[in-house]
């Protein structure tokens, strides 16, 4: 019974490796897809392609979360059976943490501005 | 031995490991380095939304419109995004076992970091020589910080690469080596990561406010 476990968990390690590398066709195509997704949004801001700045704030944060999905995948290999799916719960439970942090502080600091009377609005009043 | 032992004598089964079963050596490295990476990743993700907070706060200084300048930023990104390729390059090549080509890509990928170290150091003089230093406004503080911890990073992950091309030019690519080189890897990559929420939220969002 003990070699079982034993061999079971040989076996298991052999897993987390094999997933730990990448080829030369899946690191050109990461780095293929990263300089396409970086370039675009460079240039949709240094040209002003797009009318209206909202539009091309929202379109420019859309292409760094892909681009980031991109890295994940082809240059840190991340799936969700590489080291039993230890990495996968890391990182979701990391962007959870990511997610609350940033939107929270971005949240509550917004409401503070907007119910506290800025200083220049004070002024103006007299 | 995952044995409950002896339970005729001491009366009452034993429900752990009585004795841990041996792993290879550096068997949970990657895990254990992949959850540094994570809680490093929360380090950026507070100054993240401490930038998004006082990103817009001038104090009637500078804005980010008056002091970046996209193409250099733009050549900054290349920089990364390429010793990010080189780096893949060097992960490969040792796969194969060309201990060479192994230190010639890591070289490669070290000149390309220097470069944006070099590139974003003189950024930063500039800024200060023309009055924006990390005092004079809450979005230079809280610019300064975030992109020179970036910067810090990158700079620790340079020492540590020259290290790494010492240990491989004095040991081999020997399995100890081999699994450090693999957490530069990670770690690199992942600077390329944070570099894209930089450049996408501080550059290019700020020009466009």
């Amino acid at each position: 019974m003990n070699t079982d476990t034993h061999a079971a968990h040989a076996d298991d390690h052999h897993h987390g490796d094999s997933h730990a590398h990448g080829s030369f066709s899946t690191y050109m195509l990461g780095f293929v897809l990263s300089v396409v997704l970086t370039a675009i949004p460079f240039w949709l801001v240094m040209s002003g392609a797009l009318p209206s700045k909202q539009i091309t704030a929202l379109v420019i944060m859309a292409f760094a979360v892909v681009q980031i999905v991109v890295h994940m995948i082809y240059f840190l290999h991340m799936n969700t059976t590489s080291e039993n799916g230890w990495s996968m719960m890391a990182l979701i439970f990391t962007i959870v943490m990511v997610v609350i942090a940033l939107s929270g502080s971005l949240w509550v600091m917004n409401h503070l501005n907007s119910n506290m009377m800025p200083i220049h609005q004070m002024t103006g009043m007299k | 031995m995952t044995v409950a032992v002896n339970p005729a004598q001491s009366g009452e089964p034993v429900f752990y490991l009585a004795d841990e079963h041996p792993h290879p050596e550096g068997y949970s490295t990657s895990l254990g380095f992949w959850i540094y990476l994570m809680s490093d990743c929360l380090i950026f993700a507070i100054l993240f939304a401490t930038f998004g907070v006082l990103g817009g706060n001038y104090a009637a200084g500078p804005a980010p419109k008056d002091l970046f300048e996209l193409p250099l930023v733009a050549v900054n990104t290349s920089m990364l995004l390429l010793s990010s390729i080189t780096y893949g390059f060097a992960m490969l090549t040792m796969q194969q076992n060309k201990i060479g080509q192994t230190q010639m890509w890591l070289a490669i990928t070290g000149l390309f970091g220097a470069a944006f170290i070099g590139i974003e150091l003189s950024e930063f003089a500039h800024m200060i020589h023309e009055g924006a230093t990390p005092q004079r406004s809450a979005f230079l503080s809280a610019f300064f910080t975030l992109v020179g911890t970036h910067g810090l990073h990158v700079t620790c992950g340079l020492i540590w690469l020259v290290t790494l091309m010492v240990q491989v030019w004095k040991f081999g690519l020997i399995e100890a080596n081999r699994r450090r080189l693999m957490c530069l890897s990670m770690f690199w990559h992942f600077l390329d990561v944070v570099w894209i929420g930089v450049f996408t939220f501080v550059y290019l969002l700020g020009v466009l406010r």
